[in-house]
């Protein structure tokens, strides 16, 4: 009796170390995405809603230049990167910076309209089947007492600790990236000391689209990549965001990683189905009781 | 006032003279959802363009007014007429509950609660299979009848759902120019400074949104009767950018503008359907080029194009 | 003399008034999802569709009169297909209309055609599209009981009874999870588990590593691409040695593409179109169905499948009809309900006024995946 009950134990503890390990993987991919979300906003102050768009074009545009442009991964994965990064420049040089009435919702309604614009290019240029791409080292499972994770999975956990040393240093430690700070924190003073503020904005998305086109690349091999796959990631990538207060730093990704587990272990010890309302129910509790996020100052607004 | 009253006379006499002018075919068939798209965006209108919140979740009103009637006239068997209005209460008690936390948020946070408020409604309707028919869809909803009169063709359809949207246009229009009307405005303007005049800014807003759930939930009830099907892809986030849209192209703070945004983007894709796969791209673009050269939406930017164009003079300040 | 000339004047005028107006083309109406989401659905039916009518229309039509195909893209949204529905039968004036192609757009168009007494032959599989039956609806997608029983009726020979189920939460999973559920008992089977995933999900783990736990002979995956694929991965991924089960909405190359060595191994009922070549040469359809098959391939680049098959059977059904002497939407009907033992795509039909999916137990094979192709299972 007592062993049943002992082995129904293990098992549990087999499942939730699965669920959490799952998540742990989506969390980072989120953590990445919402980093993205939160440059533009301290750099700018706008949402991109369509930063799902470039993680979505990270992981098209390398399968063009693999399978089109029959380049090795290891140029193609750049060049990708590259691509987005100009279509990011792009949209910030057509959409963003000619408005003339920059109000929270024409800033909304221009990044969703041109989110559906990317969307829909893409649509017409690739069509609308999925493809999938290699893993960068192969399938074999790796085990971790009882549970399970691939070699793509250490990837993206890699790449994205990767990258979020390069973002503190470049932040912390280059010139450009305190003045994108001090952006951040003061548009005016920053420049009046000289910065020339619409650069940074420019630099800001230009940024966050490479750092979306990464996030799409490495999580395809897993997810497969479509036209649409954007719009989820970018959702759940904007509540990771809020969640680390919209930091472009460690707590961000903190944030990322809480929601993806939150959201494996829902899904496993609640419901399958409503995995998604999982999320952002989370997302409106945090909004409701804490907006500045788990770990961030209460925001004050100059009236 | 009394131009008021003009315009909105002007505007029902043509409604009302529609059908003769087209006959009963497809269009009628378009303009009777125009109607409902018109209920719709003149209530998102009142919180977006007046109120200046925006919503990114309207559709999930418009589904729960849907699923409300269709489940308690089909399922349970109540009178329509009756499952009508109290669906509109419970959908609106039940926003003005989420708006009280919510309205609290402002800008891109506002923008992304509402959006997941929406994907909730959404997966609640995808989800509970047993009541609403999951994705598959819930048929066999009865046509609204006034005894043995049954509402079941377009012609029929067209002057019932148009009678409760001219309503609603009147109940708007006469809103907007009233005392609370000007209330909404200072709260778009600055919320602190109407705090300061002794507007109740904070139970405005959420009335407000109380209210605009309303009108969406009778116009899901209506899209119910009509359609005799539905099924939760009408109800998700796609349906509620095209709101905003419609809101936007027509003009923030107009009702009528709400009209011309409705019809538009009903009507649009009809003229679009020999390039069914451009739609799509045409309709972003639309969005990124409405903001970028017109703010103020069709209803003040053809008039402003229409002077500086054709008469060379300067742009009229629109406040 | 004159007067003879006169007359043959007149009779040749009037002879070529009259053939003008039998020269008026056939309209067939058609709705198809070939845009969004059932993209994978509509467009191989609406290029099948075209194709079919292309032919037809080369030889010299029907009797002398041309087919013209009037086909919507619904985009997969029953509003637009109730809108669209009415548009073709007020507007354009077609005798009948194909499609949808999903089972929640036919269920909102149901009642227009009804109404109007315009025949549908519908492409999508839900079986409350002609059950029960309604009198201008036709259906050539075979039902989803039919693959379900397939399934199930395997695992029983096999006695294998405790089945974990995992499907799709849209309309096509939907029906797929209502059958398995229905039809369970009657084959011995116990349902151990009922998990759903978001048809943009990424990532299966969560539902897999539960069922894992559970221990069942067979765990069935229902949806389509790339869902299903991302199912069999992530059960590879998982070491799950369970054999895995999938439905016909995967009976394409492309599931094979998209699932790598993750799919060998794989069962599913499908349509007998992805095994045409390895099928005996006593298969009634097999004529059919090669040809169907290289026929499109020769004008789209990649092979007729499983979808556009179910266009190509409505488009020759209503050539039956109408070859038959039938011309408005009233005969088209009579006609269509009077179908019996055609080869077609999907199996072979025969309609009654009491059967209007017209199709039996043997328009479904088992199929497994062999060496990354699809190999008949006896």
């Amino acid at each position: 009796m007592s062993l049943g009950v002992f082995r129904r134990g293990i098992m549990l503890f087999d499942q939730i170390l699965q669920y959490v390990l799952s998540g742990i993987s989506t969390g980072a991919i989120y953590a990445l995405i919402g980093i993205g979300f939160s440059i533009i906003y301290n750099a700018t102050g706008i949402i991109n809603f369509a930063q799902g768009e470039f993680v979505m074009l990270g992981g098209m545009f390398t399968l063009f230049f693999l399978e089109t442009a029959k380049l090795p991964i290891w140029a193609a994965a750049p060049t990708a990167i590259l691509a987005s990064t100009v279509i990011g420049l792009l949209f910030e040089r057509l959409a963003i910076r000619p408005l003339k009435h920059p109000t929270p919702i024409n800033l909304v309604i221009i990044t969703i309209g041109g989110s559906i614009l990317i969307r829909g290019l893409s649509m017409l240029v690739w069509g609308k089947d999925t493809h999938s791409l290699p893993p960068f080292s192969g399938e074999n499972p790796i085990h971790i007492y009882g549970a399970t994770i691939l070699p793509q999975h250490l990837w993206i956990i890699c790449i994205t600790a990767v990258i979020i040393v390069l973002n503190k240093f470049y932040f912390y430690h280059t010139i450009s990236g305190k003045a994108m700070r001090a952006c951040s924190y003061n548009r005016r003073a920053a420049g009046l000391v000289g910065i020339d503020v619409r650069r940074m904005v420019l630099f800001s998305f230009i940024i966050s689209s490479g750092m979306g086109a990464v996030a799409g690349i490495i999580v395809a091999p897993l997810t497969m990549t479509a036209y649409d796959v954007g719009v989820m990631l970018g959702l759940k990538g904007f509540c990771a965001a809020i969640l680390g207060g919209m930091s472009s730093g460690i707590t961000t990704v903190v944030g990322g990683l809480i929601l993806g587990v939150l959201e494996s272990l829902g899904a496993g010890l609640i419901s399958s189905g409503y995995k998604d309302a999982i999320a952002f129910i989370i997302l409106l509790l945090i909004l409701f009781v804490r907006p500045q996020g788990l770990f961030g100052k209460a925001d004050s607004e100059r009236v | 006032m009394k131009s008021e009253l003009i315009k909105f006379l002007f505007f029902s006499t043509i409604i009302l003279l529609i059908p003769f002018v087209i006959g009963d075919g497809y269009l009628l068939n378009v303009m009777v959802f125009v109607g409902i798209h018109t209920m719709l965006a003149v209530a998102l209108n009142l919180l977006l363009g007046y109120a200046g919140q925006i919503s990114l979740g309207h559709a999930g009103f418009f589904g729960m007014g849907a699923y409300l009637s269709a489940i308690l006239t089909t399922t349970y068997g109540f009178n329509p007429w009756f499952v009508m209005p109290a669906a509109a209460v419970i959908v609106g008690t039940l926003a003005f509950i989420i708006g009280l936390p919510i309205l609290k948020l402002k800008g891109h946070y506002l923008a992304m609660a509402t959006l997941g408020l929406g994907i909730i409604f959404y997966i609640t309707f995808n989800e509970s299979v047993e009541m609403t028919g999951g994705p598959s869809g819930f048929s066999s909803i009865p046509n609204l009848k006034i005894g043995s009169f049954v509402f079941d063709s377009d012609l029929k359809n067209y002057y019932l759902i148009w009678l409760f949207t001219l309503i609603i246009v009147l109940l708007a229009v006469n809103l907007a120019s009233s005392r609370i009307g000007r209330a909404l405005r200072a709260v778009h303007d600055s919320e602190v400074a109407a705090r300061v005049a002794g507007v109740n800014s904070r139970l405005l807003k959420v009335q407000i949104f109380a209210m605009s759930a309303v009108v969406s939930s009778i116009a899901g009830s209506l899209y119910a009767h009509t359609m005799t099907f539905i099924s939760p892809a009408s109800f998700g986030f796609n349906f509620s950018v095209e709101l905003l849209t419609m809101v936007v192209i027509g003009g923030l703070a107009s009702v009528y503008g709400s009209f011309l945004g409705a019809a538009l983007l009903t009507l649009l894709p009809e003229f679009l359907r020999a390039a069914h796969d451009y739609d799509i791209i045409i309709y972003g673009a639309l969005l990124v080029v409405m903001v970028m050269f017109m703010p103020g939406g069709l209803v003040r930017g053809i008039p402003d194009l229409y002077r500086k164009i054709i008469l060379r003079k300067g742009a009229v300040d629109n406040a | 003399m004159n007067k003879i000339l006169m007359s043959l004047l007149l009779i040749t005028v009037m002879l070529a008034g009259c053939t003008k107006k039998s020269d008026g083309p056939i309209k067939i109406g058609a709705l198809f999802a070939v845009t969004g989401p059932a993209a994978f659905l509509g467009e191989p039916e609406r290029n099948t569709a075209q194709m079919v009518i292309d032919d037809i229309n080369k030889s010299g039509g029907i009797k002398g009169r041309k087919l013209e195909l009037i086909a919507y893209d619904t985009a997969g949204d029953a509003t637009k297909a109730v809108q669209l529905a009415t548009k073709l039968i007020k507007d354009d004036k077609v005798v009948a209309i194909i499609g949808p192609s999903t089972t929640g757009e036919s269920m909102a168009v149901i009642p227009v055609v009804e109404k109007e007494k315009v025949p549908m032959i519908s492409c999508s599989a839900g079986i409350k599209i002609t059950d029960p039956v309604k009198k201008w609806v036709f259906k050539t997608a075979q039902n989803d009981t039919l693959a379900v029983g397939r399934i199930y009726e395997y695992l029983q020979k096999h006695k294998q009874s405790k089945v974990s189920i995992l499907s799709v939460s849209d309309g096509f999973g939907a029906s797929g999870r209502e059958q398995l559920k229905s039809q369970a008992a009657a084959f011995g089977i116990t349902i151990l588990s009922d998990e759903t995933y978001g048809p943009k999900d990424t990532d299966m783990t969560t539902q897999l590593t539960k069922v894992r736990g559970l221990n069942p002979d067979a765990i069935i995956c229902w949806g389509t691409n790339p869902g299903p694929a991302v199912v069999a991965k992530n059960a590879s991924q998982l070491g799950i040695k369970t054999p895995l089960y999938m439905s016909h909405g995967v009976s394409s190359k492309k599931f094979i593409e998209l699932a790598g060595e993750a799919a060998e191994g794989i069962r599913l009922p499908s349509g007998k179109v992805i095994v045409a070549e390895t099928l005996p040469a006593s298969d009634p359809q097999k004529q059919s169905l090669i040809s169907f098959v290289n026929e499109y391939k020769k004008k789209y680049k990649v092979e007729g499948d499983h979808f556009g098959g179910h266009a190509w059977d409505a488009v020759m059904l209503l050539k039956g009809a109408i070859e038959a002497g039938a011309t408005s939407a009233d005969a088209i009907r009579n006609q269509l309900e009077q179908t019996k033992q055609f080869h077609g795509i999907g199996g072979t039909f025969s309609y009654s006024d009491k059967d209007h999916a017209g199709l039996g137990q043997d328009a479904f094979v088992l199929v497994e995946v062999k060496k990354n192709n699809w190999a008949l299972v006896q």
